[in-house]
């Protein structure tokens, strides 16, 4: 019960992210999904943000599954943030790890839209 | 009505007076009869036929005779059949003139002299006695109870130890602004009760343990002074702001016997006290100042305490066609209504009218633990020059020890008084002020409001459908699995401990005031299960389908509860948010360990140590089980859960409690 599910495997996103100009300086070539997984569980994003990424609002947690930020955007904030999010700094969480995190959330499933699942059909409407 | 029956109350001088400077209380009641007063309430039963009078205690520095002995070596003994009745019997006859149904406590030998009037003579009837396992459970049965039907009951504690126990749920109700009669034994005379245990379990003053968070404590010395003393406090209990209040029962004034002593006991009318209105004048300029706004922002935390508190409030947006956010404390504004919107929209506001909020400060203000200094950081929510209004009845009624009146707000226009019972006023003061040509203006906010609320709606459905299939079950597919298998129901969720990111008010049409009764108040972790089983208890009788959404710790601080919902035939559908975790904590102690560049230590646990409810899982299903409920689970896959929440509702609607365990995400 304590699995997360992800689409793939293995996600090398930062594959991705370098043929977009969009890489930090360390090297993303390495960068795991599946490990990133186990970093996400190890330093308890999960906490705030589900074990998927999706969110929880009462928790100030954000939907960071696929985030929309670059890579170095998004470990910049993990960093610096000074919100309602703690930071994460160097010592507790390498710069390794942080890659992996990434392209762990980019390895989530796309939702489907809320109109193609009955049960979110059923909610409140105006 | 009102003034004839308060004349035929009995005259003062004609009343009995408990200060007799010829009778000490102990004789005072063995001197009063119970009798219909001429013009008061009558006791329900005739008075019992005189008897001998019994003997006399006598200090105890005196040689004892056989009932001092006795009373000095054991619990005190029962007055003898042929003693009278005893008090406690009129005790029976005061409680059963307010209309309370239940009793849900936890027995008491503090008590047992009323505990035996309200089984064997009250016919354990109006009240009837419901069985609990922990005094805290029978407060919150009560609370919830309460907020699911309009109706105050009333709860009894042991002296001391069970008073203490149930002090968390009496903050609750108190931070809540929800009615509860507590009475707890006690007993009094020290040369006269039990040693020992009694004795541990006795007070000088017992009311003291939760004076800072009733709203009225009382420790009447006669029969007639409890009468009194027990209307009074309902009376002030359900007088807005609503709360909870005390009284100390000796035991000795429960087992003293009835004799006539040539003056009658009486019990004094009931009548419901007019709830206090916000200051005329004040409500025309808060009506001035919301008709000249640009955008107006209606904020309510507590505001509709009946149905018609909501049909009010309805009508204020619209005339003003204004947003209304809805904190959420009770169902104060359908979901579905286009005024209706989400925090944020407080920021644009130049003028906020805040009605029955239990935070202010907070409403305005923001406050963000994110410092290593520990003190966080404080931010502005709204524009500098936004006018601020209030009603609130909280502000009649403040203490200093405990701080649920949160941190200070400075308020432009403060109106202490009841917002449900202001309404009225303040809509007929918004019709006058309101001219007609900007009738098209209002219109034309109207408009984008519900644009805004459209797509807020939309974006709230996509945000549910992400992770949709994930295991563990995401909160959103939690919620609409279950609404699924209730919405062709008169349904009506009676709480959600824990804590499942809002789903259910965000996605659920919530129109009737019944359909959400809110959190609890002071926020003490262990409400969600008790106060649950209280208002399904009310929703039984009146025909609602009861669902809650319960959270892992929550429960386990009582779950004895579940027993007492079985063993009373309580229909409620509880469905596990089973995330594994004192959650709340787990993200404080993560926070820390950042703040402080240190890893949590988690040992084998999830959470950092300390915060987790693993190794070894609780089988929460298996724990219901064993106490009368149905149940199922652990539900892992989210395929299975629609199949498992139906064979629940099943039954349910037959008239039983059930449960189904759902291993879920943490929020």
């Amino acid at each position: 019960m304590r699995f997360i599910p992800i689409s793939a495997a293995s996600a090398v996103v930062a594959l991705l992210a370098f043929a977009s100009g969009l890489t930090g300086s360390h090297s993303a070539v390495a960068a795991s999904a599946e490990n990133g997984k186990t970093a996400y569980v190890k330093f308890g994003c999960w906490q705030c943000h589900d074990f998927n990424g999706q969110g929880a609002s009462t928790s100030d947690g954000l939907v960071i599954a696929r985030t929309a930020l670059p890579l170095d955007a998004f470990k910049s904030f993990v960093r610096t943030t000074n919100g309602p999010m703690p930071p994460y700094r160097a010592p507790v969480l390498g710069d390794g790890e942080l890659d992996d995190i990434y392209a762990y959330l980019q390895s989530l499933p796309q939702p489907k839209p809320a109109g193609d699942i009955p049960l979110l059909n059923a909610a409140r409407s105006q | 009505m009102q003034k004839s029956s308060r004349q035929s109350d009995p005259p003062q001088h004609d009343r009995p007076q408990s200060g007799h400077p010829q009778l000490n209380r102990r004789k005072f009641l063995a001197a009063a009869a119970v009798a219909g007063a001429a013009g008061g309430v009558p006791a329900a039963a005739a008075p019992a036929p005189q008897r001998p009078e019994a003997p006399q205690r006598l200090p105890s520095a005196l040689p004892p005779n056989a009932q001092v002995a006795a009373t000095e070596t054991g619990a005190a003994a029962l007055p003898s059949s042929d003693s009278g009745r005893p008090g406690s019997d009129f005790m029976v006859d005061v409680i059963k003139t307010l209309d309370i149904k239940y009793v849900p406590a936890n027995p008491a030998a503090s008590y047992r002299g009323l505990h035996e009037s309200l089984i064997n003579y009250g016919k354990n009837t109006m009240p009837e006695f419901l069985t609990c396992m922990h005094e805290e459970s029978g407060v919150a049965m009560a609370h919830g109870y309460f907020k699911a039907t309009g109706k105050p009951l009333m709860t009894l504690v042991h002296g001391v130890v069970g008073l203490q126990h149930a002090t968390m749920a009496i903050y609750n109700a108190w931070c809540d602004r929800v009615p509860v009669l507590v009475v707890g034994g006690n007993d009094l005379d020290a040369a006269h009760r039990g040693p020992g245990v009694p004795t541990f379990h006795s007070g000088q003053d017992i009311n003291a343990i939760v004076r800072d968070f009733t709203k009225w404590d009382d420790n009447p010395v006669s029969a007639q002074h409890f009468a009194q003393s027990f209307v009074r406090m309902y009376k002030i209990a359900t007088t807005p702001p609503y709360g909870p209040v005390m009284m100390a029962l000796d035991g000795a004034l429960q087992m003293e016997p009835i004799r006539d002593f040539g003056a009658p006991l009486y019990i004094p009318k009931f009548f419901a006290s007019v709830p206090p209105q916000g200051d005329l004048a004040a409500v025309r300029e808060a009506a001035r100042l919301l008709v000249d706004a640009e955008r107006p922002v209606i904020v309510v935390d507590r505001v509709a305490r009946t149905a018609n508190g909501v049909t009010l409030l309805v009508e204020l947006a619209e005339l003003l066609q204004a947003p209304v956010v809805d904190q959420g404390n009770r169902m104060n504004f359908p979901n579905t209504h286009y005024l209706s919107r989400p925090a944020n929209v407080i920021g644009q506001a130049d003028v906020v009218i805040g009605m029955e909020l239990s935070d202010y400060w907070g409403t305005v203000n923001g406050f963000i633990d994110n410092g290593n200094d520990g003190f966080g950081a404080n931010v502005s929510k709204i524009k500098p020059n936004t006018k601020l209004i209030s009603i609130s009845s909280v502000d009649l009624l403040t203490k200093s020890n405990y701080q649920d009146f949160q941190r200070f707000q400075s308020i432009d226009l403060a109106m202490p008084g009841d917002a449900e019972a202001t309404l009225p006023s303040l809509l007929e003061a918004v019709k006058s002020a309101l001219p007609n040509d900007r009738k098209d203006a209002l219109a034309k906010r109207g408009d984008a409001i519900r644009q805004a609320h459209a797509k807020g709606l939309e974006a709230t459905k996509q945000a549910a459908a992400v992770a949709w299939d994930a295991t563990p079950i995401s909160t959103a597919r939690l919620v609409m699995e279950l609404y699924a298998q209730i919405k062709d129901l008169d349904w009506s969720l009676v709480s959600t401990a824990g804590n499942t990111s809002n789903w259910a008010n965000r996605l659920w049409p919530i129109e009737k005031h019944y359909q959400w009764l809110g959190a609890s108040g002071g926020y003490g972790i262990g409400y969600g299960a008790p106060a649950s089983v209280g208002a399904a208890l009310g929703n039984r009788d009146l025909g609602r389908f009861s669902v809650s959404i319960q959270s892992d710790g929550d429960l386990m601080f009582a779950p004895g509860v579940l027993w007492t919902a079985a063993r009373h035939k309580i229909p409620l559908l509880a469905v596990m948010h089973n995330n594994r975790a004192y959650h709340q904590e787990v993200m404080h102690l993560q926070r820390l360990s950042n703040f402080r560049n240190r890893v949590a230590n988690t040992g084998n646990d999830l959470g950092p140590i300390g915060t987790s409810i693993m190794n070894p899982d609780i089988a929460y299903h298996t724990l219901a089980e064993s106490m009368g409920w149905w149940a199922k689970g652990p539900i892992t896959d989210p395929a299975d859960l629609g199949a498992a929440i139906k064979e629940a509702v099943a039954v349910v609607k037959s008239g039983q409690p059930a449960l189904v365990n759902v291993v879920t995400q943490p929020r």
